[in-house]
């Protein structure tokens, strides 16, 4: 087990040179070049012997291989740059904003589980009544409405019309939490109602379920013992996929709430051309890839010993 | 999904026939659309592009059915001209990581060995690269612009008809008919294009429409942020992200846009569905991810 992690981990490596490489080669050939616009930002007006001498010390007059080569020698020691804009340690910068969309990938779960496995499992013992088809109804509309629109609708609906909540992020955590919560789990719930809906009726329609029927099992006991926990590997990798997707920063959702999160953080960098910041926002997403699939297959294994580690993951 | 017998105690939805007409229903309904965005420009009741600060921030009225935006341009024009971007560069997209992407997955699944093995690590690093970071970068060399968004978007998103495309492939490869064709005489090419292509073309197309309205969202989404569509050209995203600042005052500014690419998501995404059971009426959710 310990050997096959290791494994796995290993081809994180040529993962994530692979992506840094590439990100690092783009924002180079992206011009737009990062010393031009601090000073611009800063807005003064300054020589081209200043923005010469500020280059030099950033090391962009250096080659294009030498530089990447400096950035990652620098990231396996734990030195992963200063950020051109705010002048503080990218890491510090990243470690700062990281709790912030821990927290809002955590909420959202919550309310996506609790809604969605309940309402799916609904969904499907009714299978084929007016409530299922409401159910499903539902779900659909919520998979078809981009997240900024559902962001928008809920934020008028609650912040400007009622005046419950407030519009962005404010002192009060807790209420600012509420919003980019729903507008995360309302997509994700939709989903996973779809999933767990045809997981659970794939399942109803087996025949062990019969047989413990016939032997007078409780319904409640057999959708809760047997088949919620067959249905689980459905459940567990939309959980996974959705967990490194909100790990990644929502990008859109903490946009509009000004949420100070990691995908806010690369937002702002991007158009800031911040080299440093994206590149670590980059490495980051290489390493949720990789955790994610590698989790997704362990736990796989557990839910389903017939489940092979080590099989071919492509 | 999940079309299994329970009877006839649902004969609505559970036929073929009523599939067939759902089927039909929504293709004229998408076909309007497409229509719709095709002509947009004769249609639209108003210029979208002038500009009159007296009108500005109307409200939807007989005059302005869906209000004016701050700088007093008619809304509804505006979303009409926009939907041609909006719509068309999303087929585009679609179609080009489709084709791509079923491309390299059929040479991959059927060649197998170090081809496959170094076209998938590809795909690999593209599924974990973000999308958001790669638009950015192609903006920057390339300048900003719907093009530009459709490349970046295209870039990431082709991986999944390969893996797609590879894995039905794998099915199909070893089945008695293509060894029948293969005896007979068939060269590769004609092999893969003639015998492998139509067999594996159902789950791929219905893929594909599938995508329309994730693709959708992923683009309006980039213009939102600011990275896709530049502004005073209208795009729904872009639209949404003008507007929104003046949610209290103008919600119809935002909101319109909004109701727009839902509708459209909407209508691509029951498409998609239907076609799915009509193609598959036994299908599971069994692939993929």
């Amino acid at each position: 087990m310990l050997k096959y992690i290791g494994k796995r981990l290993l081809q994180l490596i040529p993962v994530l040179i692979g992506i840094t490489f590439l990100s690092f080669a783009m924002m180079r050939l992206a011009g737009g070049d990062a010393v031009t616009y601090m000073y611009e930002n800063a807005g003064s007006v300054v020589s081209q012997e200043v923005i010469d001498q500020t280059k030099k010390e950033y090391g962009l007059d250096q080659p294009f291989l030498v530089q990447y080569g400096r950035w990652f020698a620098g990231m396996v020691t734990g030195d992963m740059g200063t950020s051109y804009v705010s002048g503080q340690k990218v890491y510090d910068t990243f470690m700062e904003k990281l709790p912030a969309t821990i927290l809002l990938t955590v909420s959202s779960m919550i309310v996506t589980m609790l809604t969605a496995i309940p309402l799916g499992i609904f969904s499907a013992i009714r299978h084929n009544r007016w409530s299922d088809y409401l159910i499903r109804f539902l779900s659909f509309i919520g998979n078809s409405a981009p997240n900024f629109f559902a962001a928008l609708i809920l934020m008028y609906v609650f912040s400007v019309k009622l005046g419950w909540l407030p519009v962005i992020t404010s002192e009060n955590i807790a209420a600012s939490l509420v919003l980019p919560t729903l507008t995360l789990a309302i997509a994700m719930a939709a989903k996973y109602i779809r999933q767990i809906r045809a997981a659970v009726l794939e399942e109803l329609n087996k025949d062990y379920v019969t047989g413990a029927r016939a032997r007078g099992v409780r319904g409640s006991v057999i959708i809760w013992k047997n088949v919620l926990r067959a249905s689980m590997l459905t459940i567990v990798t939309l959980m996974a996929l959705s967990v490194g997707s909100l790990l990644g920063g929502t990008t859109i959702v903490e946009s509009i709430f000004m949420w100070d999160g990691v995908g806010k953080m690369a937002v702002d960098a991007i158009t800031m051309r911040d080299y440093p910041v994206v590149q670590v926002y980059v490495a980051w997403m290489a390493v949720i890839y990789v955790a994610v699939n590698l989790i997704t297959d362990i736990v796989y294994h557990y839910l389903d010993p017939r489940v092979r580690l080590g099989g071919e993951q492509g | 999904m999940t079309k299994k017998k329970r009877g006839s105690s649902s004969v609505y939805r559970t036929g073929t026939d009523s599939v067939k007409i759902r089927l039909i229903v929504l293709t004229v309904l998408a076909a309007l659309l497409l229509l719709t965005a095709l002509c947009a420009k004769y249609i639209c009741p108003y210029d979208p592009y002038e500009q009159n600060l007296l009108l500005a921030k109307q409200p939807p009225g007989p005059e302005h059915l869906l209000g004016t935006d701050r700088y007093g341009r008619d809304m509804f024009s505006r979303i009409l001209i926009a939907g041609t971007t909006s719509i068309f560069s999303t087929l585009i997209l679609v179609s080009i990581t489709t084709v791509t992407g079923t491309f390299v997955g059929i040479i991959c699944g059927w060649r197998g060995g170090f081809v496959d093995a170094f076209l998938m690590r590809i795909s690999d690093l593209f599924l974990a690269f973000p999308s958001l970071v790669f638009a950015l970068a192609v903006a920057g060399v390339l300048g900003g612009g719907v093009q530009n968004a459709v490349l970046a978007l295209a870039v990431v998103s082709w991986p999944k008809f390969a893996r797609l495309a590879r894995g039905l492939t794998l099915t199909q490869k070893e089945a008695p008919y293509i060894m029948a064709a293969r005896l007979s005489g068939s060269s590769t090419p004609a092999l893969l294009l003639r015998h492998i292509l139509p067999n594996i073309a159902g789950p791929v197309l219905v893929t594909a429409v599938l995508d329309i309205g994730t693709m959708m969202m992923e683009l309006a989404g980039l213009s939102f942020l600011g990275l896709g569509v530049q502004p005073p050209a209208a795009e729904w995203g872009s639209m949404i992200n003008e507007g929104r600042s003046l949610l209290q005052i103008a919600p119809w500014m935002s909101l319109a846009p909004g109701a727009a690419i839902f509708v459209t998501v909407l209508i691509f995404n029951l498409l998609g569905d239907t076609l799915r059971d009509y193609l598959d009426p036994e299908h599971k959710k069994k692939r993929g991810k």
